[in-house]
């Protein structure tokens, strides 16, 4: 990519002596999965195009311990997240943004009681204020003609209960949405949560993102639509198994808005 | 003679609740085996819930058809089983229709007590239908084999041997009604039992009477004898569906606990001042054990969700690893967890009130680490559950015991944990490389 992104880490601006208005938690996903990657340089471009007040935590950023604490290993999770929050308490967060559905789920519920309290949002909430406020605009027409379904990511709906903000920013594309026949709270999920990422699956006769991406195969869409690093690599790899990836297209939200024309 | 029924009928009664009682007991003290979890926080909430969900069936209607069917029995099954206080009442004091009284009002209560008979009989035969013809997948399963289809069953048989006695002894009372004959005097209506009541023209007075006792008699006893099949059926849930939904974690579903001794270790460790040869606080306290290997370790929620568990599979027809024929089933989670608390249960009466070890787990005898290690975490069973059960947290303390105390994850996992441990990801990066995809 050519564009100059602007990042601030939360130590140059301590440095400087300034407090950012909200902390972009890139997660692990982000940083070092080459697709996940493009997501987080899409989001970056839009908090860039809004002027956003933002800074990440850059090479201080450890994982949240998510993923160990779906996989039994409460220790190893308590210490990632004590470690994480007097990091994040001795600069004074706030507020926090992710585009890991995963992070923002134990950012925002399991860390407080440890004694980390931010407001968490989502990047796709977030966007939908900036588009909201007028902070952002692109060109509505660019969608126009194609078909976008939604993945609804299981630690963003089902967990949290966010199933709209991720849909009003798809229904400002003037393409057409379509839903799965399941979606919202009875998505199915696409097979990574709970630590599966990360391991082999157990024996079964289908792999669960096969049978998710067919879902959204059967809405015959242009985009299959994402709001979660890891749910994307699921989808992705299923429209491969389909021999769909070239009719096919896989996207996080903030790449739909972040590659629409004049944004 | 009538005396001879009253006393009878008596001591019916107190068998009955008697033996319902003694049940109840012990099911309250199985539940208590578990861990103490406060579940007391928003009451209002809580009652919310409970009314929406176990009263309300809200959760139900997401299946239409099954939930309209079930609303029908649910609904009938109530409302008739308000005649039982009168039949209670008749048997003790030899009365006859004692609430007839109540004139226009009774009538209208049998009436519609008959119609809803007729609906529950219609709505459970679809229901036969459904679990035996159709072979609907949740209903097919192999989770169900064995007792807890039958148990389904008998379920239903039981509703139309009921339901039948009831609109019988309408028929034949209606039948001497029209008679005259002793106290049988005119009271109630029977918009369906008056189309049953010809069947007994012809016959001798006595024998309609012989007719019309049998079935009352049979009815309530049949009442009594369901009451207390409930302990040992999924159909504890006509009760236990209340409390359930009640204790209910009122937390966003994504939220897992966080271990408190988990966090006072971790604390002690990530200490620079703790002193590591400090003696603990109290040298008998027996370690915390983490997660959950057997009944004990879970908490008294999670027995009771286990007791409450209709077997409906709704869970399981939306777990995505269930459906991709992995051997996971949430409902098995929860069935399982219900059969070896049962196991424990009667070992504890066996032995004078303390369990004696049997060698055996909820882990491994019951529930294998392969399903536990196939579940995404994605909350489908517990959105699905009609009464707010949540296998997942079940499947979450499992795992628990196997990584923290056996070590026994899968050695993916393995590796995932120990490059968070040493770089801070799950992968096998350099924490100094976080930022390189500003560049790339
Ligand atoms: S949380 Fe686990 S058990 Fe429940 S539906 Fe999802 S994969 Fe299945
Ligand atoms: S856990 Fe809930 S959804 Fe699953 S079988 Fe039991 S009652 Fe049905």
């Amino acid at each position: 990519m050519s564009e100059n992104l602007i990042v601030p880490t939360m130590a140059d601006m301590m440095a400087e002596g300034k407090q950012p208005e909200i902390l972009f938690w890139v997660g692990s996903a982000g940083s070092f999965d080459d697709r996940a990657k493009k997501i987080t340089r899409a989001f970056v471009k839009i908090l860039n195009k809004a002027n956003v007040n933002f800074a990440v935590l850059g090479t201080e950023e450890s994982c949240t311990g998510d993923v160990a604490k779906r996989a039994g290993n409460e220790f190893l999770f308590q210490m990632q997240a004590l470690m994480n929050i007097e990091l994040l308490n001795a600069y004074e967060v706030k507020k926090i943004v992710t585009c890991d559905p995963h992070s923002f789920n134990c950012l925002k519920n399991e860390y407080p009681s440890l004694g980390g309290n931010y407001e968490v949002v989502h990047h796709t909430q977030f966007i939908q204020q900036l588009l909201k406020e007028g902070r952002i605009n692109f060109n509505k027409e660019t969608y126009k003609g194609s078909r976008i379904t939604f993945h609804d990511p299981c630690y963003l709906g089902r967990a949290n209960n966010e199933y709209q903000a991720p849909r009003e920013i798809l229904s400002q594309t003037n393409a057409a949405i379509v839903e799965m026949k399941r979606s919202k709270s009875a998505a199915l999920c696409c097979g990574a949560g709970g630590a599966q990422m990360f391991k082999e699956p157990e024996k079964g006769n289908m792999e669960i993102n096969v049978l998710r991406t067919q879902d959204a195969l059967e809405t015959t869409p242009n985009i299959i639509a994402t709001g979660c690093p890891y749910c994307n690599t699921m989808m992705t790899d299923g429209v491969k198994f389909a021999h769909k990836e070239n009719e096919v297209k896989v996207l996080d939200i903030a790449e739909i808005i972040a590659n629409a024309q004049d944004l | 003679m009538s005396f001879l029924d009253n006393i009878l009928f008596a001591l019916l009664l107190a068998a009955g609740i008697g033996y319902f009682t003694i049940n109840v007991k012990k099911l309250i003290r199985n539940i208590k085996l578990g861990q103490d979890v406060d579940r007391t926080d928003n009451p209002s909430a809580r009652w919310k819930n409970m009314t929406m969900v176990a009263l309300g069936q809200s959760k139900m209607v997401k299946r239409p058809i099954a939930g309209f069917l079930h609303i029908v029995v649910y609904v009938g099954f109530v409302i008739i089983n308000i005649e039982v206080i009168e039949i209670i009442i008749d048997g003790l004091f030899g009365t006859h229709r004692v609430l007839s009284f109540m004139g226009g009002f009774y009538d209208f209560l049998i009436g519609s007590f008959e119609i809803l008979a007729l609906l529950v009989l219609v709505t459970v035969i679809i229901f036969w239908i459904r679990r035996n013809v159709t072979k609907i997948g949740r209903f097919a399963s192999a989770d169900l084999d064995g007792k807890p289809r039958n148990d389904a069953n008998y379920i239903l048989y039981f509703e139309v041997v009921l339901m039948t006695l009831f609109l019988l002894m309408n028929a034949a009372d209606f039948h001497l009604q029209n008679l005259g004959i002793g106290h049988y005097n005119q009271a109630g209506s029977f918009p369906i039992s008056q189309y049953i009541a010809p069947v007994f023209n012809g016959m001798s007075e006595g024998l309609v009477v012989i007719i019309e006792r049998t079935a009352w008699w049979l009815h309530i006893a049949g009442i009594l004898v369901f009451l207390n099949y409930l302990y040992f059926s999924k159909h504890l849930h006509i009760l236990l569906a209340f409390p359930n939904t009640f204790y209910a974690d009122l937390n966003p579903k994504g939220k897992l606990n966080n271990l408190q001794s988990v966090t006072n270790e971790v604390k002690l460790m990530m200490d620079p001042s703790a002193d590591p040869f400090a003696a603990p606080a109290n040298p008998d306290a027996v370690p915390a054990k983490f997660g959950a290997s057997d009944v004990q370790d879970l908490n008294w929620v999670q027995l009771l969700n286990a007791y409450s568990c209709t077997e409906c599979g709704r869970c399981t027809s939306s777990c995505p690893a269930n459906q991709t024929g992995k051997k996971l089933s949430p409902r098995k989670i929860m069935m399982d967890t219900r059969d070896r608390l049962e196991e424990v249960g009667r070992n504890i009466d066996l032995n004078k009130g303390v369990f004696v070890d049997d060698g055996k787990s909820l882990l491994n005898d019951y529930i294998t680490p392969e399903e536990l290690w196939a579940c995404t975490t994605c909350n489908a069973c517990v959105e699905e559950c009609p009464i707010n059960i949540s296998p997942l947290s079940i499947i979450i303390d499992m795992r628990r015991y196997l990584v923290m105390e056996q070590s026994a994850a899968p050695m993916e996992l393995n590796n995932m944990m120990s490059n968070i441990e040493n770089n801070g990801a799950p992968w096998p990066y350099n924490q100094m490389d976080r930022l390189n995809w500003i560049n790339e």
